[in-house]
């Protein structure tokens, strides 16, 4: 099967990988907003959406009933609904930019996915092969390039609505996004100087910070979020503000600014900022753990390799490459799924920042916290490594 | 404290100008909840127990004899804030056995749309032939069906004790030859 895949046109091989990730991202970003109201039910103390079934699963005895009160299938209702309401669009907008918006902020969000390696597995001489759609060299460049241009999106929506509060949450985005931006990338520099270490070949590549988390010794194995915990914290606090969620969640603000930049917007294209919302949170929790928690290595000082050799001892079946890679990508998932919930915690416990003071804390507090913390690794990787 | 003075400000400690900890601390408050059983009642499945003296949908009751008790004073549709009561008044038959009454309700008609549950009714009432009762939910798919007539009313309101019967004390007080009770 491998085999054939391979020998079909490099275009239509990039079809399928954009199929395979529309066909993941789409029902994650669905669950997400399943997600999403089922924790801030159970922080209020309700139980959350839990009455939708259809008949027919309604009849499976004790499954249907568990996925009814899990709020599965009002997953389907919500997206359902998108695809079927009308879809004005209102007579003051510009249409061409008012419609090409949604499709902007979708593009960066499923671009950005292909570049995350999201498992790994043992290939035949016993070495850990991450997998990905699109395994590049300058990993995390790319990903942090193609995910500002998602800001593009929330300007277009809010200037192409041709009313006020639009208009001040694409401002807003636009402005918060720039200061945040340069925090999340200065936060990373000391992971990428202690990986790239003089004398080995320089790479941005994301599989190789989980590789080096998985070396052996007691240094090794230490994930970064022990061994650069400043930076862990900005790089997360960074990550709220790009994703636009809460406490940062400016360009929305509904207090203030109605719906923000999506004011106008309603139906399929409300959803398309909806998802590409959820994308972006799910492409930057991938990064966090990428990054801080080890990737597809289970627990710190356990690396997956061990973890390999322990199934492998156990069954030869579970030794088997796809054994290990769904393995590796249940694993990382889970990670990732317990830090889109920590989003979700956070959103619902705290209320939003001012945006001055949004703007103070991103330039006056975690800039220089930032570069602060980039000089003290120089330094102490330079002691180091000397 | 004495009243007006001042409550003193203190500056903010580094801890608390970095938010973290309060952050974290509603992040311990919110998780208590997350984990403690739910308070919500499921409402079609769980109904609510509902306290003596509630007022729900007002209904029409008769006298444990099974007799209406409802005389058409009109005084409910007099005293009715939003104007909910209709009641068209008729005689009772001289050669029934409660001819002594005169008057029952020929019609009685309490519009559900209007009603606002205040119990001004049932507490002007000098039969205590109007009670709001227990049944808090009326649905209907037209206008016309959120009124209840008559029937309705005492289908909904069915029997009460009544401790009084002052309609047989004063039937009795006749027939002893003394009509002025």
């Amino acid at each position: 099967m491998i085999d054939f895949y391979l020998q079909l046109p490099p275009l239509v091989q990039g079809l399928l990988k954009g199929l395979a990730v529309i066909c993941v991202i789409f029902p994650i970003g669905g669950v997400c907003s399943m997600a999403e109201r089922k924790v801030s039910a159970w922080i209020q103390g309700r139980p959350g959406p839990n009455r939708a079934i259809p008949p027919w699963f309604a009849w499976v005895p004790f499954l249907g009933k568990f996925l009814q009160r899990l709020g599965l299938f009002h997953v389907m209702a919500d997206g359902g609904k998108m695809l079927f309401k009308e879809d004005p669009i209102p007579g003051h907008v510009n249409k061409f930019y008012f419609v090409l918006a949604p499709v902007l902020a979708m593009m960066p969000a499923l671009t950005t996915v292909t570049t995350v390696p999201f498992g790994a597995y043992l290939d035949a001489r016993g070495q850990v092969t991450p997998l990905g759609l699109a395994n590049v060299d300058i990993g995390l460049l790319a990903v942090f390039a193609v995910a500002s241009l998602g800001v593009y999106s929330l300007i277009l929506a809010g200037w192409a609505s041709n009313s006020k509060y639009p208009f001040l949450g694409g401002v807003r985005a636009s402005a918060q996004l720039i200061s945040y931006e340069l925090s999340l990338t200065l936060s990373v520099l000391p992971v990428f100087l202690w990986v790239n270490a003089p004398g080995t070949a320089g790479t941005m590549s994301l599989a190789r910070v989980v590789e080096f988390q998985s070396q052996p010794g007691f240094l090794g194995g230490m994930w970064f979020i022990f061994l650069m915990p400043v930076a862990a914290l900005v790089f997360m606090i960074s990550l709220f503000a790009e994703t636009n969620r809460h406490p940062f969640d400016m360009a929305e603000g509904e207090a203030d600014l109605v719906g923000g930049f999506h004011t106008e917007y309603g139906a399929f294209k409300w959803g398309l900022f909806f998802v590409a919302e959820y994308a972006h949170m799910l492409v930057g929790s991938a990064v966090f753990t990428l990054l801080f928690l080890g990737g597809w290595n289970p627990l710190p000082w356990v690396p997956l390799a061990t973890v390999a050799g322990w199934l492998a001892a156990l069954h030869p079946l579970l030794g088997h490459p796809i054994a290990i890679g769904l393995v590796s990508i249940a694993i990382f998932l889970a990670k990732v799924l317990a830090l889109i919930f920590f989003f979700m915690w956070v959103r619902w416990t705290i209320p939003r920042f001012r945006y001055d003071q949004v703007m103070e804390m991103g330039w006056k507090k975690l800039l220089p916290l930032a570069i602060a913390n980039l000089v003290f690794y120089m330094v102490a990787i330079a002691i180091l490594q000397r | 404290m004495a009243a007006g003075t001042p409550v003193p400000r203190e500056p903010l400690t580094f801890a608390e100008r970095t938010y973290l900890p309060q952050i974290l601390g509603g992040l311990k408050t919110t998780w208590r909840h997350l984990v403690t059983p739910k308070t919500t009642l499921e409402y079609p499945e769980q109904r609510p127990a509902l306290p003596p003296g509630y007022r729900g949908v007002p209904t029409l009751v008769r006298d444990p004899h099974g007799r209406e008790k409802c005389v058409s004073c009109q005084l409910c549709e007099f005293v009715c804030p939003p104007k909910a009561i209709r009641i068209t008044p008729g005689a009772i038959p001289a050669d029934a056995p409660t001819a002594h009454v005169e008057k029952a309700p020929q019609e009685f008609e309490i519009d559900m749309l209007r009603c606002i549950y205040c119990g001004m009714c049932q507490e002007v009432c000098p039969e205590e032939a109007i009670w709001l009762q227990n049944r808090y939910s009326t649905t209907g798919y037209t206008r016309e069906e959120m009124v209840n007539n008559k029937a309705r009313l005492y289908e909904l309101g069915g029997t009460l004790p009544d401790e009084h019967l002052k309609w047989d004390r004063k039937k009795a007080a006749e027939t002893a030859g003394n009509d002025r009770h």
